[in-house]
């Protein structure tokens, strides 16, 4: 079977790998760099659990044909937190109870993440409208809202 | 958060209800590593020289295999291991073996008949995931299409295909006796001929899938010391672990589960089908070996809450009171059991839901169809039917004029009331959470119902069982020679009587009905030893019938195999196992040779008696 | 296996494709066939660098979209104001940001929402041999079209005159039971050259020729569109899928063409 080699930069570190033909990134990130944080939950784009951010832009990783990532910048919830210091997205989501079984949160980060690096106050519809494409099946999505509004220094239904 | 309001008042004088966490925000003891993505599920576990595992499924809902050719698929690239039913040591199972609860029936792979579509039919082993994609579709199988039943009604029809040979009826086998669960309290006939109205309704639901976004799967590898680890997304590690022992025909001591992180399940990863698979992938080919449903495998295969058909039909007073009611309700269990069986004892036990109602009956069904096999979901057995027993509390408020708070404040079970499982209601809550209801909503009720309490009012005579009809009809195999009614009651010849009386009997363990089935009291440790009561080796030829034995004898005389039914892992609706005399003091052997107690016709007995294999795999613990 | 050919040029790429391969645009089709081994050839095409292709600009009384347009670029280009509704009704942002306009004439039903917003506004499609198609004759034989997009021309619709509307059952985003778009052109009140699109009601976007026709002349009210209401699903027999059936979108569909023409209940 023939091997691509991708380089590419994974949350400013950069990689260099080879990725299989027709490998999507999501199964690279995990299998061929040991990044497990992006989640499989469908592999056709339904979920969001696999949500990475690409060049600035959230994507599905699943989606995404590996070797597209050549040259470009991967984000990942493995690399939201800086050392031991969480992002206050993180933080915000343990506060609110904005996880249940936790397997969403990933994609559910990322979502937020690119949604707050371009909107830093983002108003509830803007915050629903960044994670509609995120399933939580545990109900979730109330407090992951909150959470979301509560990182971006706003009150919350609890607070608020 | 702030949403939640707590009306301790409304129990005080029940607990002690200083509660120190409730009502408040607390974090997660695990979401330090949900949020950081290092969180530990099954597929987050990486080895070396990984294989992937595909099955091979049926397109069709059913038909026999007339062959099946894989000699194309091993020859493709990557391919390491076809597996076939032959593979499997032990290829004949059912999930409740493990509490001696139902016949062994499924097949982990299939070689003979499929029974609904997506059935595996063969497993390839490959280097990548893709690679045994593209050999299950090279493997070819011979199919003779048979006719399908895909609706529980038309199931139990007498021309209908059997679905699952070792239920030929179509319906699960209760207590070895009867093609379903029965429950009798009092006499319906009766309570319709007092009642002024007759309010009958028929509801159903359809199947619903769990749709966890992990998707079932498991990864298994060898070990040292020739044994193997399986991490899993199983939400019941140990019956997972117990079922993969007993197919694979392996010591449970060989096998080392590790679960407890699971991407969500509701229900549906309890099935332990991808643990068996992955362990004898990783046995077969002395590899780690990943056995993972892709969405699609999950929607289509993956176990959902099964679809249920109710018809209730109630007797009421003008006034409202409820005086009899009678239940029909099939369960469809798709093509084998799983959990289907279960449902139907919890589904009995809550019937007929949270009222005070004097004459009840019901027969429940459990029905194969060639669809998929339904098993646990989020409170499965009891929200179907509650569904329906609350549209059709509605509807008997809208036939006889009544406020509907105020008809279920009317006929709301109180504390002290018995139920018609036989179990006196305690800390019953449903008037006060009417009367709740009634002030949230705006929704005004009578100075009455406001006055109403759960806590007095009931016991008394509402403590008392009622002098109940039985009948016989619905035995095991009577519905594939002819047609048999399915109501409570209906063109049935009475079978007798259960006299009235108190609840008198001691709840008591069911007894073991093998001897592997006994526990050794100085194996468990955390048990109080000497208080478990070693069940007689034989029981008696004629099992005592508990409410009988209540009348006849004082509570202390009952022998415990007096409740010598199959033990479901929940109470169970006292089901005389003999015909019942009108008068309780007479003994029935002479009169009617009663049907021996229930004894598996294949004790499941692998995985107790090997030497090395945990005995805390069976017994009675309950999960 | 699948192989993969990267080329630089539509012109390569189409000859590359020419046979069964699939070019990846997006790759929100094309990789969920790859992950699921549903493709017909395992043979994928696709260009370097899809930049040039990614171009928004207005064309006299026309817009031009480059075919490698994503959705989030239609969302950030203010001279297609008019088709943000329909790009935030095509999955999350996720989604938004990979999948293609180019894509989209070619997504199965029931998605294609914005190719049928494309086809009520008079899509003319720039072919990768330089040839030009209108969408609707496209549509009509996408299945063996061996040529590639390069751009997509429309009409930039006046006032209200366009609207879109997408039927679903899952909030805030879920599948198409159908969508429908319109372009009601109008002179002293009176709608001339209407055109009418439906999603999900058909193996293809397709026109309501019938609803069209009686259109033509009328008003935009009650009255005037009744007789558009009863042509509806005239001509069109509607697919069952796991999302209605045929006959239930054949019975809704003249209920949501009056709320797209009335401008009622909109929710996009």
């Amino acid at each position: 079977m023939t091997k691509k080699p991708v380089q590419f930069q994974l949350n400013g570190s950069p990689v260099a790998v080879f990725a299989d033909e027709g490998q999507n990134l999501l199964d690279l990130l995990r299998r061929g760099v040991g990044d497990l944080s992006p989640k499989y939950g469908c592999g056709q784009g339904t979920c969001g659990s696999c949500t990475v951010i690409i060049d600035g832009e959230p994507r599905l990783s699943c989606l995404t044909l590996a070797e597209t990532a050549e040259g470009q910048h991967v984000e990942t919830t493995n690399g939201l937190s800086n050392g031991p210091d969480l992002h206050a997205l993180q933080e915000a989501f343990m506060e609110n109870f904005a996880a249940q079984c936790g397997y969403c949160t990933p994609g559910m980060l990322m979502a937020a993440k690119a949604l707050l690096d371009r909107t830093p106050r983002p108003s509830r519809e803007e915050i629903v409208e960044a994670i509609s494409g995120n399933i939580c099946r545990c109900t979730g999505y109330e407090p992951i809202i909150d959470a979301i509004l509560a990182a971006s220094g706003q009150p919350t239904r609890r607070t608020g | 958060m702030s949403s939640v309001e707590f009306r301790k008042d409304l129990f005080a004088d029940e607990r002690d209800d200083n509660l120190q966490e409730i009502g408040k925000p607390t974090r997660r003891q695990d979401i330090l590593g949900h949020v950081t993505g290092r969180s530990p599920y099954y597929d987050d576990h990486l080895f070396d020289g990984l294989l992937h595992m595909r099955c091979v499924r049926s397109p069709h809902h059913h038909a026999r295999i007339r062959s099946i050719d894989t000699s194309q698929a091993e020859r493709m690239p990557g391919v390491v291991r076809v597996v076939l039913a032959r593979d499997v040591p032990n290829n004949l199972n059912t999930l409740l073996s493990l509490i001696n609860f139902g016949k062994d029936e499924e097949k982990l792979i299939q070689d003979t008949k499929v029974a609904y579509a997506g059935e595996p039919v063969a497993a390839i082993i490959a280097e990548t995931e893709g690679q045994a994609r593209e050999a299950c579709a090279a493997v070819r199988v011979d199919y003779e299409v048979l006719p399908h039943v895909l609706d529980p009604e038309a199931s139990l029809k007498p021309d209908a295909p059997v679905v699952n040979e070792v239920y030929p009826n179509n319906t699960f086998d209760y207590h070895d006796l009867y093609d379903h669960q029965k429950l009798r309290f009092g006499d319906v006939e009766k309570g319709f001929s007092e009642a002024d109205h007759i309010v009958e309704g028929e509801y159903q639901m359809s199947p619903i899938e769990q749709a966890p976004i992990e998707t079932c799967g498991a990864i298994a590898a060898p070990e040292t010391n020739d044994r193997f680890v399986c991490y899993t997304s199983t939400q019941a590690l140990f019956f997972s672990l117990g079922t993969t022992a007993k197919l694979l025909n392996m010591p449970s001591s060989r096998l080392h589960f590790v679960g407890g992180t699971v991407g969500g399940g509701f229900g549906g990863k309890v099935d332990s089908i991808v643990e068996p698979l992955s362990v004898l992938g990783a046995v077969l080919t002395g590899r780690p070996v990943k056995f993972m449903w892709d969405r699609a495998e999950e929607m289509q295969v993956g176990a959902p809450r099964g679809a249920e058909r109710w018809r209730i039909k109630d007797g009421v007073a003008r006034d409202g009171r409820i005086l009899a009611r009678t239940f029909t309700g099939f369960f469809d269990a798709g093509a084998y059991t799983r959990l289907s069986s279960y449902a139907i004892i919890k589904c009995t036990g809550h019937i007929p839901g949270p009222y005070s109602i004097p004459n009840v009956a019901s027969n429940v069904y459990c029905v194969f169809t060639n669809r998929t096999p339904a098993t646990a979901m989020r409170g499965f057995g009891i929200t179907g039917v509650d569904f329906a027993i609350e549209c059709h509390v509605d509807k008997v408020a809208e036939t006889v004029g009544l406020n509907p708070i105020e008809l279920r404040i009317l006929n709301a079970y109180r504390d002290g009331d018995m139920k018609p499982h036989r179990r006196l209601a305690k800390n019953t809550a449903l008037i006060e959470c009417c009367q709740v209801a009634s002030q949230k909503s705006g929704w005004a009720i009578s100075a009455d119902a406001a006055r109403q309490s759960s806590l007095t009012g009931g016991g008394g005579t509402r403590a008392v069982i009622p002098e109940s009809i039985t009948d016989s009809v619905g035995r095991i195999g009577e519905r594939r020679r002819a047609d048999v009614p399915t109501e409570p009651g209906a063109g049935a010849p009475s079978r007798g009587r259960v006299a009235a009386g108190t609840q008198g009997i001691p709840i008591v363990a069911a007894a073991p009905q093998d001897e592997d089935m006994i526990t050794d009291p100085a194996r468990m440790g955390f048990r109080h030893a000497p208080a478990v009561s070693q069940p007689p080796r034989t029981a008696p030829s004629v099992p005592v019938p508990p409410v009988a034995a209540a009348s006849a004898a004082p509570p202390s005389a009952a022998p415990p195999a007096g409740q010598q039914s199959a033990p479901p892992p929940q109470p169970v609706a006292p089901q005389p196992s003999a015909p019942q005399p009108a008068a309780p003091q007479a003994p029935t052997a002479a009169s009617d040779p009663a049907p021996a107690p229930y004894k598996p016709e294949q004790p499941f007995s692998r995985g107790v008696k090997r030497p090395g294999v945990s005995r805390f795999l069976s017994g009675s613990r309950r999960r | 296996m699948v192989t993969v050919t990267t080329v630089d040029t539509l012109q390569e790429a189409a000859a590359n494709s020419a046979g069964e391969a699939v070019f990846l645009g997006g790759g929100t089709l094309v990789m969920r066939s790859v992950n699921y081994g549903e493709l017909p050839a395992p043979q994928i095409v696709r260009l370097r660098n899809a930049a040039p292709l990614r171009g928004i600009r207005a064309d006299g009384a026309r817009i031009v979209i480059g075919a490698a347009a994503t959705m989030g670029d239609v969302l950030r280009s203010s001279d297609v104001s008019f088709l943000h509704p329909v790009a935030r009704q095509v999955g999350g942002p996720a989604i938004r940001n990979m999948a293609t306009v180019g894509g989209n004439v070619f997504a199965p039903h029931p998605y294609g929402d914005f190719a049928v917003a494309l086809l009520a506004l008079d899509a003319k499609l720039r072919m990768s041999d330089g040839g030009e198609t209108d969408l609707e004759s496209l549509l009509a034989a996408r299945n063996s079209e061996k040529r590639l997009i390069e751009s997509v021309s429309i009409i930039r619709p006046a006032g209200d005159d366009f609207r879109f509307r997408k039927v679903s059952r899952v909030k805030p985003k879920g599948v198409s039971v159908m969508s429908l778009a319109a372009w009601l052109p109008r002179s002293v009140g009176r709608i001339s050259g209407a055109r009418i699109a439906f999603g999900a009601m058909a193996q293809t976007p397709v026109r309501a020729k019938a609803a069209e026709a009686a259109l033509e002349g009328a008003t935009l009210d009650e009255n005037g569109i009744a007789g558009a209401l009863a042509a509806a699903t005239q001509g069109l027999s509607p697919p069952d899928d796991g999302l209605a059936s045929g006959w239930y979108r054949s019975q809704v569909a003249p209920v949501h063409l009056k709320r797209l023409l009335l401008g009622e209940g909109s929710r996009s």
